[in-house]
């Protein structure tokens, strides 16, 4: 495919629009394959303004006179305005930028043809979590071994192709459980937390049906997991469906684990909203957020009624709720809602950051995402379609990554020295997992990655973000380890609304970030100033 | 003394209306003459001033015992259970005595001592000098001088000696003027703007009824209006709702009529009147008491409530003010109903905007020293320090601190001082612990004899000023001029530390505020120390004679703790208020703490208690 044919017009002459951010911009306007591009001429300072076109949820044209105006909404949340002389230009642009942004094939996406000066290829694709994690884990306990019983992805199509499955458990059982599950994702773990000697299992339902079906295997592999951990542990299953619903699965083949057939193992329901009132309440959120004018009342019923602060809550409650019975109970942890790929991973990598000192430090982070949510299949391509501003009726799009970074903000609001990295990094994550010149966040899972060989032809988001000019904007300059456990408040009181994402682009961020940069001053101020101190007994004049 | 029929009851429950409610502290409690103690097993001690207790109520008996709940002017709800119910009785009793006392001379701050003597005593009355500060505006000046005419308190018993009007205003104007005004409260200066030469003056209500007027009055507003060369028109600022200013006009007051001033703009800005803020309050402490609160019956208890909406409504007022004398170079004339609640918010608040002076520890000290207490705010009467009426009671005061809270959010940077020293003054404004803030107004102040049978809360705030600065503070940041702040919806948030200042289960585990606070106190002693050095170095390298003495003496000198300083502060809890630490409860980030869900039913086993103690203790000291 050419994207010549979908590029209407080589370019018009613009003007843009960037709200209170910055002043307007006037030039060239330019559609390629990839970029809108305006070039404000040879004299003027910033001497090309870039979109990435894959960033546009939304665009709408107007015409009037013999001129037209774009008003572009971006997946980071953004709006913009263009300007565009003549009505012919305006709409070929329009269609130019509409057919380009909703491309769907993976190949031809930008990453594809992203090659930074700065960065080589296949850097930082280093990254094997289930094999480094294995490393971690096997350091503790033996209960544990890494299975490739998955390698041509024939188990499970959305689980890479290792798996830490307790050891008792061979791979001919996995294959049974597999079988049993919902995508044929079986539960493995997720995260053995050592002080307690407990683990944190993921899954997706059992395919149990009206019939109430059973899997030897299934169970000997939930057996096997008490049995691994110390004597006389008890289980809890979380299903992140309501009693009902996970009852109402069962029409359509699905279902939950009988108490009767898993001895030892509790099953604890805790509602999680997903899917498309997800969508919804994210929707509404931004669209509250965009409305300077509203009064007060107005603004907090909006803020009631679109409920995006109640899942917060929910979400970190049930990841509490299991990092509490792992810690204090002493008890394994198995997680699943239905597809298990949504839901049941807010759960597992929330409870992994209260619990684990190491996910909460920069490299620890981004293993933690790329294991428990790239790895672990959230399909990324699906949920991160379209953000908060598309007309399309939402398909498969669901805010759930973005649910898990606003939870991880507010854990970072609660305990602010506890996270090294910063409220930068988890924009930036909010921003590339919907649009981003990296490969990371593309595909729904390790066996698509696999075969866009996205891997080897793509940079990673890591080595990019890891570059030491990023490091400022990204990291926590409080940061101090915390060895212990992080419990949040949950109450509403101490929840807040994560106004440097939603309100990113309506607030003037001037003062909050001259503040940061305040912050950071101290920091080095303080640094330098330590640092300074054994210099001078060192420096001491010699005899 | 005579009130107090038990001093110790043992056994006593202390729960914490957050937590589950297993994890409940068993101590005894005593009954001072000044403070109610509770002390746990654990030896930690919870006291409550009883000046601080707005409300005792005795719950219906339970298995366990007889609850007694506490709700403070602090917000802070203590909820006890004790065993007997006579004993409850009696402490129930006792505290209704206690906490509402008829005459000021059995308020705390008549017996309490900050161990200082006479001439410190002295001294802390004398730190704010509002003469000074008048001069420090540059007044007198060749528009404005300082009046006389009220100097024994004769035209306005409610206004302080020292007033400052326009030159050209005679002193039977000034008489004429305060005849028309309710409680004689005639329009005077509040701040004058030196760069725009325009001026904040605050009176109350006309007696203008349906259609009296009075010509000495209109002939006073002009000649403010001429004393402001820049601008001919004035506004007038009636911070009422319209309708209430209507209301008042067939009760024989009202607001100016245009026609009869000839250089006015009229303008209402529509602050509600005290008994709506109170009932405000009271809906928000309501909403917030509420156990298992959802977030959606939060935000719903926060619309309903209103209080965020007329927080909004005092700053917009304030900003309007700012405006007029920014941008219009015009003068502003503000009053409500008396002159003493909403006028008093926006006045101050509008200083605040326009004056970076203001916005330094001291300067806002003398802004609430100026408008607040000179002026005659009843504060005695809004905090309820005497056993009076209820309706007179309204948190007017605590609405400006937390609008200049909304300030501090907004501009991180512009204020010398911190949330802490806002939450320090609130507690004392209730507290009578100290004479500033007794009385109704100055000459009431001056009949109690204040300044000799009690002390000053100044001191406290001024010379141990560590606890009370903003670390971020810039004064010559951009922001140093006038404040322009936006007061669209989204920037107005739920003060969680005003109103569960004492629930430290909600509050952030780390204070980023305590940390930066150290580092860069640390900087400075380390640069201190620093220079001392290379100083010594250069000293010793002139006469250089005593090498060997000099290594030893280089090394003795460096600080040896200062690199473990930066750990160890990381995990000791913070507490908001330094100076009363001992007043305060600390909690360990425990799980059992949160209340992620009601899932002790399902659980067969309930936590062992033992257990998070420990992990609270150890929480605290790693």
């Amino acid at each position: 495919m050419e994207f010549s044919e979908l590029i209407r017009t080589g370019q018009a002459q613009a003007e843009l629009l960037r709200g209170s951010e910055a002043p307007p911009l006037r030039g060239t306007l330019c559609v390629t394959g990839h970029h809108l591009l305006l070039s404000p001429g040879a004299q003027a300072t910033p001497d090309l303004w870039l979109l990435l076109l894959r960033s546009v949820d939304s665009i709408e044209k107007r015409v009037e006179g013999d001129s037209g105006t774009i008003t572009l909404r971006c997946k980071d949340l953004r709006v913009l305005q263009l300007e565009i002389e003549g009505v012919e230009a305006t709409l070929d642009i329009a269609r130019s930028i509409e057919a380009l942004s909703s491309l769907e094939s993976v190949i031809t996406s930008f990453p594809f043809f992203y090659r930074p000066k700065s960065l080589r290829l296949g850097d930082a694709w280093h990254f094997h979590p289930p094999e480094s994690y294995y490393k971690r884990v096997a350091r503790e306990t033996n209960a544990w071994r890494l299975s490739e019983a998955n390698e041509d992805f024939s188990l499970c199509p959305s689980y890479p192709r290792a798996v830490i499955v307790p050891r008792a458990v061979n791979n001919d059982a996995l294959a049974r459980s597999a079988r049993f599950r919902q995508g044929g994702r079986f539960p493995v773990l997720s995260y053995y937390h050592a002080p307690s000697g407990t683990a944190l299992l993921r899954s997706s339902q059992p395919l149990t049906g009206p019939q109430k079906r059973r899997c030897a295997e299934d169970e000997e592999l939930l057996r096997a997991v008490l049995a691994g951990a110390r004597p006389g542990a008890q289980g809890f299953i979380v299903d992140t469906r309501s009693t009902q619903a996970a009852k109402q699965a069962r029409m359509t083949g699905g279902g939950t684990e009988s108490k009767a057939a898993y001895p030892g193992w509790k099953r604890l329901h805790r509602p999680l909203e997903r899917g498309r009132p997800l969508q919804e309440s994210f929707v509404r959120l931004v669209e509250a957020c965009g409305d300077l004018e509203q009064s007060m009342d107005r603004w907090l019923s909006r803020l009631e009624g679109c409920r995006w602060l109640s899942h917060v809550k929910e979400t970190l409650s049930t990841a509490c709720l299991a990092a509490h019975s792992m810690e204090r109970e002493g008890a394994c942890i198995l997680v699943h809602g239905a597809e298990g790929t949504d839901s049941t991973l807010l759960v597992t990598s929330l409870a992994q950051i209260i619990l684990d000192p190491l996910s909460r430090t920069m490299a620890g982070f981004q293993e933690l995402i790329e294991r428990e949510w790239i790895q672990a299949g959230h399909p990324f391509q699906l949920r991160c379609a379209h953000s908060a501003f598309s007309h399309a009726r939402p398909k498969h799009e669901a805010p759930t990554f973005l649910l898990f970074l606003d939870c991880v903000w507010q854990l970072g609001r609660q305990f602010p020295l506890s996270l090294e990295f910063g409220e930068g990094m988890l924009l930036a994550l909010f921003d590339h997992a919907y649009a981003s010149p990296f490969g990371t966040f593309l595909c729904n899972s390790e066996k698509e990655r696999c075969l866009c060989e996205v891997r080897t032809r793509t940079h990673s988001l890591w080595s990019g973000l890891n570059q030491p000019k990023e490091q400022r904007k990204l990291r926590n300059p409080l940061y101090v380890p915390n060895p212990s456990a992080i419990w949040p408040s949950v109450e509403p009181q101490s929840l807040r609304l994560w106004q440097g994402l939603f309100l990113r682009w309506t607030r003037p961020p001037e003062p909050s970030e001259v503040a940061w940069e305040k912050v950071w001053q101290i920091v080095t101020d303080q640094e330098k100033a330590e640092g300074s101190q054994p210099t001078v007994s060192a420096s001491e004049p010699q005899p | 003394m005579e009130h107090i029929r038990t001093t110790k009851v043992e056994q006593v429950k202390l729960l914490d209306r957050f937590s589950t409610s297993s994890k409940a502290l068993t101590g005894t409690l005593y009954l001072t003459a000044t403070h109610l103690l509770f002390i746990d097993s654990h030896q930690k001690e919870t006291w409550i001033l009883h000046h601080h207790i707005a409300s005792v109520d005795k719950l219906a008996l339970t298995t366990a015992g007889c609850p007694l709940v506490i709700q403070c002017k602090n917000f802070r709800i203590v909820h006890f259970v004790v065993p007997r119910e006579r004993d409850c009785h009696d402490v129930y009793n006792s505290l209704l005595q206690l906490s509402k006392q008829a005459k000021y001379e059995d308020l705390y701050a008549f017996s309490y001592n900050p161990q200082q003597n006479e001439s410190e005593r002295q001294r802390g009355w004398q730190l704010l000098d509002l003469a000074e500060e008048y001069k420090r505006m540059g007044l007198p000046n060749s528009n404005w001088q300082l009046s006389d005419a009220n100097r024994d308190y004769k035209i306005c018993e409610t206004y302080p000696r020292d007033l400052y009007v326009p030159r050209i205003a005679s002193k039977p104007i000034i008489v004429g003027s305060s005849k028309f005004r309710s409680k004689g409260r005639f329009p005077v200066l509040s701040y004058y703007h030196q760069a725009k030469e325009a001026a904040i003056c605050r009176c109350s209500q006309p007696l203008s009824g349906f259609s009296a007027r009075c010509l000495e009055d209109e002939h006073l507003l002009q000649a403010i209006s001429k004393a402001t060369p820049a601008n001919r028109f004035m506004y007038v600022v009636d911070t009422r709702p319209r309708l209430n200013a209507m209301a008042n006009r067939a009760a024989g007051k009202g607001y100016e009529n245009e026609d009869n001033y000839s250089n006015i703009r009229f303008q209402f800005v529509g602050i509600e009147n005290i008994h709506v803020m109170r009932s405000s309050l009271q809906k928000l402490l309501e909403v917030n008491g509420t156990k298992g609160l959802s977030v959606n019956d939060f935000y719903s208890g926060l619309e309903s409530s209103g209080w965020l909406r007329h927080i909004k409504a005092v700053l917009d007022a304030a900003i309007f003010l700012a405006r007029a004398i920014v941008v219009e170079s015009a003068s502003v004339l503000v009053h409500c109903s008396d002159g003493w609640d909403r006028t008093a918010q926006v006045c101050s608040l509008g200083s605040l905007l326009l004056d970076p002076y203001y916005r330094t520890l001291r300067g806002f000290l003398v802004l609430i020293e100026k408008d607040w207490i000179s002026f005659g705010h009843k504060f005695s009467e809004r905090c309820g320090h005497l056993d009076g009426d209820p309706k007179e009671v309204s948190p007017v005061f605590t609405q400006f601190l937390e609008c200049v809270w909304h300030l501090t959010e907004q501009f991180p940077q512009a204020f010398e001082f911190n949330e802490a020293c806002l939450l320090q003054i609130h507690e004392h404004v209730h507290s009578c612990q100290f004479g500033n803030f007794l009385g109704n107004c100055q000459k009431e102040q001056e009949e109690l004899k204040l300044k000799e049978k009690t002390y000053s809360l100044w001191p406290l705030l001024l010379d141990d000023q560590r606890p009370y600065l903003n670390p971020l503070y810039s004064p010559r940041a951009p922001v140093a001029a006038a404040l322009e702040p936006n007061t669209v919806s989204f920037n107005f948030k739920f003060w969680r530390n005003m109103y569960h200042q004492f629930d430290r289960t909600l509050h952030p585990r780390q204070s980023v505020l305590n940390i930066i606070m150290n580092m860069s106190e640390q900087t400075k002693q380390l640069e201190k120390d620093l220079t001392d050095l290379e100083s010594q170095l250069n000293k010793q390298r002139k006469n250089k004679h005593t090498d060997g003495v000099l290594t030893k003496e280089l090394l003795n000198s460096v600080r040896p703790e200062s690199p473990t300083l930066k750990t160890s502060l990381c995990f000791k809890e913070q507490t908001l208020l330094p100076g009363n630490a001992a007043l305060r409860t600390i909690e360990g980030s425990n799980p059992a703490d949160n209340r992620y869900s009601e899932y002790a039913e399902e659980f067969s086993k309930s936590e062992p208690a033992v257990v998070s103690l420990e992990y609270g203790v150890a929480r605290m000291t790693c």
